[in-house]
């Protein structure tokens, strides 16, 4: 196992350079001189070659990357243009936020998908699976951000339930749970959707194995067939795919967030864009990417402890 | 093999055309394939006729009958300008359709020509181009489009071509798995053997098989790629007003959500309606093009 563990750990090191890469070429890409971005329109020529020496932009592009990645090293990701501040602070002050939102609406999705795909597979092409393929597929094709909308409209503004946007608090206050609700169910829906689908299909085929038939045979319940037999079984390809979904959210989160005014990274992101705040931008999608690639990491560990013969292919 | 020239023994073998009633009938057995179709003729057919339907435009402000709800004259309202939501709907099923089948079509010649190469050549250039795939994908979601975004600007063809840069890692992953499967056949090696090039041996040998799955993934990633271009306009980075773009339809409706739900419902449903005609009509075509999928 541990040869397997420095083996992936290993793999993530090549992704996480390009992922630096990338994130330091943004700048670079944008039309306009990257120096005059960085100081403002409204900057002299001279901040502007001030800020072209201090920031290193006048030296060749690979020298510049890698004081790009030594700062990084260090924990610095320079300053945003918008609020002055340092990115790091920005982003510590939000990705718990972001954080937050994404696992909740990977709990929820998690339960709804399981809950949704083990029903459809054990009555498989009846009424029951037809509607819960389509409910599937509808989520699936649903933008989150009106879905969110609809929530909102519903549940705040017609029936008075939900606040219709905001952090009400710490999640262990009634506010605070009750103002993740919508969110959470907005960006959960499509993953609860592509969980179900494959709760089912991972089910079906593991209830025509002849361990199951044995158990059945041998009378056991129905209920402790699916449940205790088959489920645990059926439930491994799931965890990969809940892993990737972490990733997903953590991404998707971002359209989501400005639906609801949640303050995460999404939010940060966008006004960076919209502002052309190119330290800050370049800093949320390094931290993001770096979660994301870590998160798969976990899973790929996680699903070679539980299924070993993985650690051998 | 599927000609319906006479064989040696003069047997006719109208292959072709019953193939293809084969097909058909197997893509429509299921009813869901069937409401996919509707949804996709229906977004296709309202997409040509935008300029009869709507002859007035997708502009046409008139401050007076700002905000109206849905009625005989204005049967989804009218928005913030006082335009008809309808025509704007009409003429934004153009734009939606022009983003969804340039992204997939961009990411769909990346993606498959990379990972042909990749697939094929094997060793170096195949760890090359997959670790680049790996970096791409270490953006989650939409955020790699957004990076696009963020170094080239708002605007609509911007969020194409980064929609179409999200769409690349799928089909080279998908093009290089197919390939390596086909490079090991005995009619590969066999084209190898007796001299062909390797431009030959891909497009003549290895191209047509792979294109089945291909063409599914393409079909899905349209629908795909109408999401994430929506989601990129409802951040205000898409296509720039007056242009009806669904998604910044939705933004533009948000602010008068309580007192007028339409703005941003209407144009909503109409990204579903079509996202799931894609993912329905895509779902068929891989059970009906891959038959080992049928069984399960």
């Amino acid at each position: 196992m541990w040869q397997y563990i420095v083996r992936k750990a290993f793999a993530a090191i090549p992704v996480l350079l390009g992922a630096s890469l990338l994130a330091f070429l943004i700048l670079q890409l944008a039309p306009g001189d990257p120096a005059r971005l960085v100081a403002g329109e409204q900057a002299s020529e001279d901040d502007v070659e001030l800020i072209r020496q201090r920031l290193g932009l006048d030296r060749p592009l690979h020298i510049q990357y890698l004081r790009f990645l030594q700062s990084v090293a260090a924990g610095d990701l320079g300053r945003s243009i918008r609020t002055g501040r340092a990115v790091r602070d920005e982003i510590t002050a939000r990705f718990p936020y972001t954080m937050e939102l994404a696992i909740a609406s990977l709990l929820l999705s998690v339960t709804l998908g399981v809950i949704a795909g083990v029903l459809a597979a054990v009555r498989p092409n009846t009424v029951y699976d037809y509607g819960a393929t389509l409910i599937a597929l509808t989520g699936i094709s649903t933008p989150t951000f009106w879905l969110g909308l609809l929530l909102m409209l519903l549940f705040a503004y017609y029936l008075g339930w939900l606040p219709a946007s905001g952090r009400g608090g710490p999640l262990w206050t009634v506010a605070g749970l009750a103002s993740i609700i919508m969110p959470a169910i907005a960006l959960g829906t499509p993953s609860a959707a592509i969980i179900s689908r494959l709760t089912r299909s991972s089910l079906l085929e593991v209830l025509r194995q002849d361990y199951v038939r044995t158990a059945r045979s041998k009378g056991l319940a129905e209920r402790v067939v699916v449940l205790h037999h088959s489920l645990r079984n059926a439930l491994i390809p799931v965890i990969t795919v809940v892993g990737l979904r972490l990733g997903a959210l953590l991404g998707g989160a971002v359209i989501t967030e400005q639906v609801f005014s949640w303050p995460g990274m999404g939010t940060l992101i966008v006004t960076a864009i919209s502002s052309r705040d190119y330290p800050t931008v370049q800093g949320a999608m390094l931290v993001v990417a770096t979660v994301f690639v870590l998160v798969n990491l976990a899973v790929d560990l996680i699903y070679a402890a539980v299924d070993p013969r993985i650690r051998y292919e | 093999m599927t000609t319906a020239r006479a064989t040696p023994l003069d047997l006719p073998v109208p292959a072709v055309p019953r193939r293809a009633g084969t097909f058909v009938r197997r893509l429509f057995r299921r009813r869901l394939v069937i409401v996919g179709a509707v949804l996709l003729g229906t977004f296709l057919l309202v997409s040509a006729a935008a300029p009869l339907l709507a002859p007035q435009g997708y502009d046409d402000q008139d401050l007076l009958r700002r905000l109206r709800p849905p009625s005989a004259d204005f049967p989804l309202g009218t928005d913030s300008l006082g335009r008809d939501l309808l025509a704007r709907i009409v003429w934004g099923a153009r734009v939606s359709l022009m983003v969804g089948v340039l992204a997939m079509s961009l990411g769909l010649t990346g993606g498959s020509l990379l990972g042909l190469v990749s697939g094929f050549y094997g060793g170096r250039v195949d760890r090359l181009v997959m670790g680049l795939m790996d970096v791409l994908l270490s953006f989650p979601g939409i955020l790699l489009a957004l990076a696009v975004v963020a170094a080239l600007g708002p605007g609509l063809y911007q969020v194409m071509v980064a929609v179409g840069i999200q769409q690349i890692p799928a089909f080279a992953r998908l093009v290089r798995g197919s390939v390596l499967t086909v490079r090991k056949t005995e009619y590969a090696e066999a084209a190898r053997v007796v001299g062909a090039s390797d431009t030959r041996i891909m497009a003549r040998h290895i191209v047509p098989n792979v294109v089945s799955p291909v063409i599914v993934l393409a079909s899905l990633d349209i629908g795909t790629a109408i999401l994430s271009s929506a989601g990129l306009s409802f951040l205000g980075l898409g296509a720039q007003p007056p242009l009806p773009d669904w998604g910044g339809m939705i933004n533009q409706g948000r602010a008068f959500l309580r007192t007028a739900w339409w703005v941003a419902v209407f144009p909503g449903l109409a990204i579903m309606l079509t996202v799931l005609g894609f993912n329905l009509f895509g779902d068929g075509l891989r059970d009906a093009l891959d038959p080992r999928l049928r069984q399960a």
